[in-house]
């Protein structure tokens, strides 16, 4: 049941990039890849520096290369989209192998291309390197409001537990001879939703006795007070640093 | 001496009109261990749902120490009262272990070295200070069991109220429970289908049935009644 | 009684498998009312469309979840804005819905929101979509609720499972969370004004919203395009493309949203902040509602949805253009990567006349959407039983 889906990217090691804390890794890679979004698509040397930049960090985290490629593969049907671009794009212009190609679809195709791939790289390399509730937990230090960081950790904490529920119901069904191949077999696999509904939202208020009993009073208690020290931030941010100064360079040099 | 936890004429009936409670009372003495027992249905994990204020009774009283159960004295009877859930998973809910044993002594307004304390002492109390940075999901059956009772062990609960401890532990599991539960000098009332765990751990049982206490007594004389324990679809398996 | 159902009861009674949502009491009624609705008028033969539940991640799976560069960085800022801006109020308006227990019970329905888009099912020619979830969540439980579990669940998506780009998550969040909750539960209410108060009408009213809102989310992205391309694509082409592929997407998650409510509202109904509304008499009703009405209705609904939203951009696509400069879309998009070919060279870019490309991709939007959708009706009327 797509349960490669629910299974996080996290590749155990023990990297200075995977000590680092989350929130200096969450917006280091945002930084980064807002640096590449904006980089003018004809600086290709620049993004030439970007993959370097990522290939460096691989290599640094120990996350295995063939790990990274094969999550690329998530971006594979925008590829596809791009590589239509010299195709359909308007303004035929290009003559090559006996082709007509559009040069404004060519430029689309690479810039599309250059930026989903390293942005994706760079998302992979962040859950490559933080365990998913560290990744909440660094959004919490980041000033995301509680309640959502609280409604993120809830998530996470019990994904595995509804997609393990939904996992056995569909062994029980599969037990039964259930294998759907038409829509017209969908009941079940509906029924089996609206019953992992009922499930999640009873096992809700379940946890929310538990939290009473507990004394919750409506705010999660703040028990996270540590914080990243200036030297932890600036090794985390030298990435994006860097790629502003080739972004710069870039935008310049045009 | 005041009991622990006492409880007279609770009265409690569904929003659907089912009837759970119809007039329940008892008490546990503190530092007494006392099984409740009973078949499916009989309201047991009802009446445990009330003791702490989760569930407020229709009519009737329940008392922990000096206090009785009211909106101004809800906050500290149920940091008094140590609610075990049946199932762990709904229980611990935090990332970690070392953050769901916190969260009941944060709530309580510790923090710092005394949080810490009581983290400490709460893991240490059922030896599992090693699990701390745990994930909740990855724990073995029988140390979820065990790291649910520290959490609400690191409040320091005049009694403990377990519900269904043994369910799904492998013998190990429950014989280390047992060890664990017997160390603590803490009032505790047990709501288990395991008679052979109640023989064991507490002198005195309690059987209900439809939402009434129908028996109270020494739990070796209550469990060698087969008439009544066959009343009250209870069974004493067979022992070689 | 369908002869899968019979097939899993007496299996029941001979094996004795836990966890199966179906047999009694329950959630197995709804599906049989549901059944029997379909089975007004439904038709003999065998059934050959559409499937669901494909279990391997591999292949190609229809995503939705754009990665970074997608759109403009303009764009990506701006829908970020609108989805920040919208997010915070659905927040507030979650808490009072929601007090204390939003929490947790937001948390773990994100949880299942999540487990249930790995529900996937091929959709056309080898692409296959999974459920997005975004208009069952708010009919499950409200619109401010269900667009904020849904946000949570793409936002994590992205950053734990590098599932769409971290700059594209403005436009992520838009049409996968809010667009969906929203306009889902906008339909649904409209819908729900139209068909009975019964539980039929709830069921109907879902997968009339759950499709028209998966419709509605690939025609905002269509419409993000033409503010923020980042490729000479055309408007009309990109919006013919997507909502083309997103009528059939719609068709599935249709029928499994509503069939998934039918399923809750057989067991709690309490539970469907969309039937609030209903006592517990009129869910008793089965209400034999007017599947044929459903079907069409829906067909009518989207083509509609369909057609007034391109012919506002073919016929004026001066207007958009107007609004796309006065925000300053072009400018920045000019920057970046899409140059002046979608904005002005609008006729000469794509196929050149745009009424009759239009024309030609509705006509044949129309005849597949009802092909599937007599496909489906055959799908899922009950069978005759077997004998054994």
């Amino acid at each position: 049941m797509g349960a490669g889906h629910a299974h996080t990217l996290y590749v155990h090691e023990h990297s200075l990039v995977h000590r680092l804390p989350p929130e200096t890794k969450v917006l280091s890679a945002f930084l980064f890849v807002a640096v590449v979004a904006i980089t003018p698509r004809e600086a290709i040397w620049a993004f030439g520096a970007y993959a370097a930049m990522e290939a460096a960090l691989v290599g640094f985290s120990r996350v295995p290369v063939r790990f990274v490629l094969s999550r690329l593969i998530a971006v594979a049907p925008f590829v596809v989209f791009a590589l239509f671009l010299p195709f359909i794009g308007a303004g035929k212009n290009i003559d090559l192998l006996g082709f007509s190609l559009s040069s404004e679809g060519t430029w689309a195709m690479w810039n599309i291309l250059a930026k989903a791939t390293l942005g994706a790289t760079a998302s992979i390399l962040l859950a490559a390197t933080t365990e998913v509730p560290e990744i909440v937990r660094g959004f919490g230090r980041l000033r995301i409001p509680p309640v959502i960081t609280g409604i993120a950790s809830f998530m996470i904490r019990y994904l595995e537990v509804i997609a393990g529920e939904l996992a056995r119901m569909r062994t029980a069904m599969t037990a039964r001879g259930y294998d759907p191949r038409w829509l017209s077999q969908a009941r079940p696999i509906a029924a089996s939703a609206g019953t992992l509904f009922v499930r999640s939202y009873e096992r809700g208020e379940r946890v929310y006795d538990a939290m009473l009993s507990r004394g919750y009073n409506g705010v999660m208690p703040a028990l996270d007070t540590r914080s990243a020290t200036t030297r932890e931030w600036l090794g985390a941010l030298a990435l994006p640093l860097l790629a502003a100064a080739v972004a710069l360079i870039a935008v310049t040099t045009l | 001496m005041s009991a622990a936890v006492e409880v007279a004429d609770l009265h409690y009936t569904y929003p659907d009109g089912q009837s759970a409670l119809a007039g329940v009372s008892f008490r546990v003495m503190p530092g007494e261990r006392v099984a409740l027992l009973g078949p499916n249905g009989a309201g047991k994990t009802t009446l445990a749902h009330h003791l702490n204020g989760i569930r407020r009774a229709d009519r009737g009283v329940v008392a922990v120490g000096e206090l009785t159960l009211g909106d101004d004295t809800l906050g500290e009877i149920r940091k008094r009262v140590g609610l075990v859930f049946q199932n762990p998973d709904d229980q611990l809910f935090m990332p970690t272990v070392g953050e769901d044993v916190a969260f009941g002594p944060a709530n309580l307004g510790l923090s710092g070295n005394e949080l810490e304390d009581a983290v400490s002492s709460g893991l240490g109390a059922v030896g599992a200070n090693d699990l701390r940075g745990r994930v909740p999901h990855h724990l073995s059956g029988g140390e979820r069991r065990r790291v649910a009772l520290a959490t609400v062990l690191a409040m320091n609960p005049s009694i403990l109220v377990l519900d269904e401890p043994t369910s799904g532990l492998d013998p190990a599991g429950r014989r280390e429970l047992i060890g664990v539960l017997q160390s603590l000098d803490v009032a505790q009332l047990v709501i288990t289908h395991d008679l052979y765990f109640a023989l064991e751990l507490c002198s005195r049982a309690l059987i209900m049935d439809e939402g009434v206490i129908v028996a109270d007594g020494e739990t070796a004389g209550l469990l060698s009644d087969e008439q009544l324990l066959s009343r009250h679809r209870l069974e004493m398996p067979y022992r070689a | 009684m369908h002869l899968r159902d019979d097939l899993l009861h007496r299996e029941v009674a001979t094996g004795a498998i836990q966890d199966f949502p179906d047999p009694e009491p329950g959630l197995g009624e709804p599906i049989a009312t549901i059944a029997e609705q379909f089975g007004q008028f439904s038709l003999n033969g065998h059934t050959e469309i559409l499937l669901v539940a494909n279990d391997s991640q591999q292949g190609l799976g229809w995503r939705m979840h754009a990665p970074d560069g997608f759109l403009t960085a303009g764009t990506a800022v701006a829908t970020g804005a609108i989805s920040v801006g919208t997010v915070s109020v659905a927040l507030k308006q979650a808490k009072e819905q929601m007090s204390e227990k939003m929490v947790p019970l937001a948390g773990i329905t994100a949880a299942f929101v999540f487990a249930a888009q790995m529900f996937n099912f091929p959709v056309a020619a080898g692409t296959t979509g999974h459920l997005l979830g975004g208009a069952l969540a708010a009919i499950l439980l409200g619109p401010h609720i269900g667009a904020l579990v849904v946000t949570v669940v793409v936002v994590v998506q992205a950053l734990a499972f590098a599932d769409g780009g971290l700059t594209a998550l403005g436009y992520n969040v838009l049409n996968m969370a809010i667009i969906p909750a929203y306009g889902g539960f906008a339909v649904y209410s409209g819908f729900r004004k139209l068909l009975p108060k019964s539980k039929g009408g709830v069921v109907a009213a879902t997968g009339l919203a759950a499709g028209i809102s998966v419709v509605l989310s690939a025609a905002a992205f269509s419409i993000q395009w033409l503010f923020g391309a980042s490729a000479p694509v055309p408007f009309d082409t990109v919006f013919g493309a997507m909502v083309g592929v997103h009528i059939l997407i719609g068709i599935g998650e249709g029928l499994i949203s509503a069939l998934t409510v039918g399923a809750v509202l057989a067991s709690r109904p309490d539970l469907v902040f969309g039937a609030r509304d209903l006592h517990p008499a009129q869910l008793q009703e089965s209400g034999k509602v007017p599947l044929r009405a459903f079907i069409i209705g829906g067909l009518a609904v989207t083509l509609l949805v369909a057609t007034v939203v391109s012919q506002f951009a073919v016929n004026n696509p001066d207007g958009l253009d107007f609004v796309a400069e006065d925000t300053g879309f072009i400018s920045s998009a000019e920057e970046h990567s899409l140059g002046d070919s979608i904005f002005a060279d609008y006729a000469t870019s794509g196929i050149n006349n745009e009424a009759l490309s239009l024309a030609i991709a509705g006509t044949a939007g129309v005849l597949i959407t009802l092909a599937v959708g007599y496909g489906l009706f055959r799908a899922i009327r009950p069978r005759k039983r077997v004998p054994v």
